[in-house]
């Protein structure tokens, strides 16, 4: 596409998505970013880092991802045809383990004992415990304890894996306060530690490397979708929160003038009460936690209090990367509100006999509005970033009134 | 007028005297009684004082400062209050440099070049800004303006000799060295590696290098300040502020508290 930079030229070289991104960081961190962002480089350019990275992928992690024609949901909305990329396939439970993987064959290059992450939803918290338990790694994961209870079985997988699990309970004890704690420990512990952060968040040179290391889902379903429908698809729908399964799937397809992109934010109970975290309904410029970057703050600049049914996309700040496409008008936002991703979760569950995460239902709430007013000859897909096991509890709650009983 | 901080420098520096720099987050327990607690710090004899602007995401900070910081803002405090407590404290008389120790939201939502301008205007002498490196301050025109208040930038134990020197090179009214790796509060033991480090910056420039982060009490204070030109001591106050804030003997626990604090380092 003309209009847009190209993909491969953003971020520069000191982590710019244009106006947004950087290193807004503490100079004690400087230097272990600075170490960070060079290995990654030198690990790009070694055939034997992607060799092995590659292996993992298919032989541990489980890719490539199959991209699965929704027909009976397609039959039922009446429109255009769905495909869901089955992230939710992958060991551990979504895609989150993508990235996970090639940070920690990072953090062994650079000669680290000890990893550390930030969790909202559990999903990462169990794709690094994950990783972690792999290469033998000593593993501590910051997450709030709001999010510990709302996702207890998550955090249940964690200490299996062996990892120690931090509740934080600061501010409103979600993701936001985690990635403080994990920053702290971070600085504290920086020569022997790797933070692998989960999101593509955060100070440069991680929105740029999880991004990277997730291009392979939209990859893997560009060949997909032409192998299955001899052409491109129409439009790509991916839920965001920091933005890491959505930039994933969107960005090989960002020179592909013809293919809509669409992220669907949290937009909890809904966005005139605030209750959200739709930083695109309401949100402004600003820095938070290393990144420039469009957050939900007070008119004094102090971070405001967010809400979503899903963990996982109730964050105060969007990637760096999602604010610049969208300046460009190459990718567009909306949100679904906590009921309509309820509903879509159990539209899935009941018609494709699939369970979907709280956070990827919000996708799929937006894809429910869309496809119906799409001719039958037009494509979406949809990324299926994750599986729901980890949300039954808390779905039964909202949908029955109560927990699953266990003993029926 | 001559800032107050390169004034204040210049004159120790005649004297062969070493700074104390007290720390404690602007409109903790509020504004009023934080007014109180400056001019206690103040009268017992700190050299400068180091404003922490409330923010509600603090990750340089330890759990004192974040609680600190949360009390202020449960206070109702806001950026433009912590600037009309300058400009009171000024009126009232006070005549020790201020500095602003703040994280780069509050200053970038009230306007960057605003903020410098009304925050000098009111009386504060210099900033620092946690979570802006002179990397991105220098890729970003908006952030680059500091009319009037000097930028104290921050260095670690962690910066490569390389950051050092391109630091120290551009540094202004004093360096804040970190004495350790990890967030804001005490420790038990004084890094042992200060005068080293110290030595190095100097190797690169003239300016005063201030050595904070987890300095607790007089034995610490006294050590660190044969090693540098100055010492911070920050939790250690805002731990009297948090217990005492309610006490109506507050600024009086402060003084007593801090006079110690300040007689060990002018000892050296």
């Amino acid at each position: 596409m003309s209009t847009i930079p190209s993909p491969s030229t953003v971020p520069d070289a000191t982590g710019h998505f244009g106006p947004y991104g950087g290193m807004f960081v503490p100079e004690t961190l400087m230097a272990a970013l600075n170490e960070l962002t060079e290995e990654y480089a030198k690990a790009q350019k070694d055939p034997s880092f992607q060799e092995e990275l590659d292996d993992l992928l298919r032989n541990y992690v489980g890719r490539p991802t199959p991209l699965y024609f929704a027909e009976r949901w397609t039959e039922k909305l009446g429109g255009a045809k769905i495909y869901l990329k089955r992230e939710d396939l992958l060991h551990t439970g979504a895609h989150k383990i993508n990235n996970a993987m090639g940070q920690i064959l990072l953090a062994k290059r650079m000669g680290k004992n000890r990893i550390i992450a930030e969790t909202g939803a559990g999903q990462h918290g169990v794709a690094t415990a994950t990783v972690a338990a792999r290469f033998g790694f000593k593993c501590v994961i910051y997450m709030g304890a709001v999010d510990m209870e709302r996702q207890a079985l998550n955090v249940a997988r964690m200490r299996f894996l062996g990892a120690d699990v931090v509740p934080v309970t600061a501010g409103q004890a979600t993701l936001k306060e985690a990635i403080n704690e994990a920053m702290r420990d971070w600085v504290t512990h920086v020569r022997e530690t790797h933070y692998i952060l989960g999101s593509a968040l955060g100070s440069h040179p991680y929105p740029m490397m999880v991004r990277d290391f997730h291009r392979v889902i939209g990859v893997e379903a560009r060949e997909q979708i032409q192998e299955k429908e001899g052409k491109l698809p129409d439009l790509l729908v991916a839920c965001v929160g920091g933005g890491s399964n959505a930039i994933g799937l969107f960005h090989p397809f960002l020179e592909d003038e013809g293919v809509r992109m669409v992220g669907v934010e949290a937009g909890g109970e809904c966005i005139e009460t605030g209750k959200h975290a739709a930083r695109f309904q309401g949100g402004k410029l600003g820095v938070l936690q290393g990144t420039k970057t469009y957050l939900l703050a007070d008119a004094d600049g102090q971070i405001q209090l967010t809400h979503s049914v899903s963990a996982g996309l109730d964050y105060a700040a969007i990637g760096p990367e999602h604010a610049f496409y969208k300046d460009q008008g190459r990718t567009e936002y909306t949100y679904a509100t906590d009921d309509e991703a309820l509903a879509a979760f159990q539209e899935l569950s009941k018609v494709e006999g699939i369970i979907p995460a709280l956070e990827t239902s919000h996708a799929l709430a937006h894809v429910a509005k869309v496809a119906p007013t799409m001719g039958n000859d037009r494509v979406i897909i949809v990324n299926c970033s994750g599986r729901g096991d980890k949300d039954v509890e808390q779905a039964a709650r909202h949908i029955f009134g109560e927990a699953p009983d266990s003993s029926a | 007028m001559e800032n107050r901080i390169d004034a204040l420098f210049d004159r120790l520096r005649e004297e062969g005297k070493k700074a104390f720099v007290a720390y404690v987050a602007a409109g903790d327990p509020d504004i009023s009684r934080c007014k109180e607690v400056v001019k206690a710090l103040a009268e017992a004899g700190a050299d400068l004082i180091e404003l922490g602007v409330p923010f509600s995401d603090p990750l340089a900070d330890g759990i004192v400062n974040q609680m600190a910081a949360q009390r202020a803002l449960d206070a109702g405090t806001t950026t433009p209050k912590v600037i009309e407590m300058i400009r009171e404290l000024r009126a009232d008389g006070l005549e020790a440099p201020i500095i602003l120790f703040t994280y780069l939201n509050p200053v970038y939502t009230y306007g960057f070049e605003a903020f410098h301008r009304d925050a000098s205007a009111a009386g504060a002498d210099g900033i620092l800004t946690l979570d802006l490196p002179p990397d991105e301050a220098a890729a970003h025109r908006e952030l680059a303006y500091h009319e009037g208040l000097r930028q104290i930038r921050l260095i670690a134990p962690t910066s490569p000799e390389k950051r050092i020197a391109s630091i120290s090179a551009a540094s202004e009214g004093f360096i804040y060295y970190v004495s350790r790796e990890g967030v804001t509060g005490e420790q038990d033991e004084v890094a042992t590696s200060i005068s080293d480090q110290v030595a190095q910056i100097r190797a690169h420039t003239d300016t005063p290098v201030v050595v904070g982060f987890g300095i607790k009490d007089p034995e610490q204070a006294r050590t660190v300040a044969t090693q540098a030109d100055g010492v911070v001591v920050g939790s250690a106050i805002v731990k009297i502020v948090a217990a005492e804030g309610a006490s109506p003997d507050l600024a009086e626990k402060v003084r007593d508290f801090v006079k110690p604090l300040v007689d060990a380092v002018k000892s050296v």
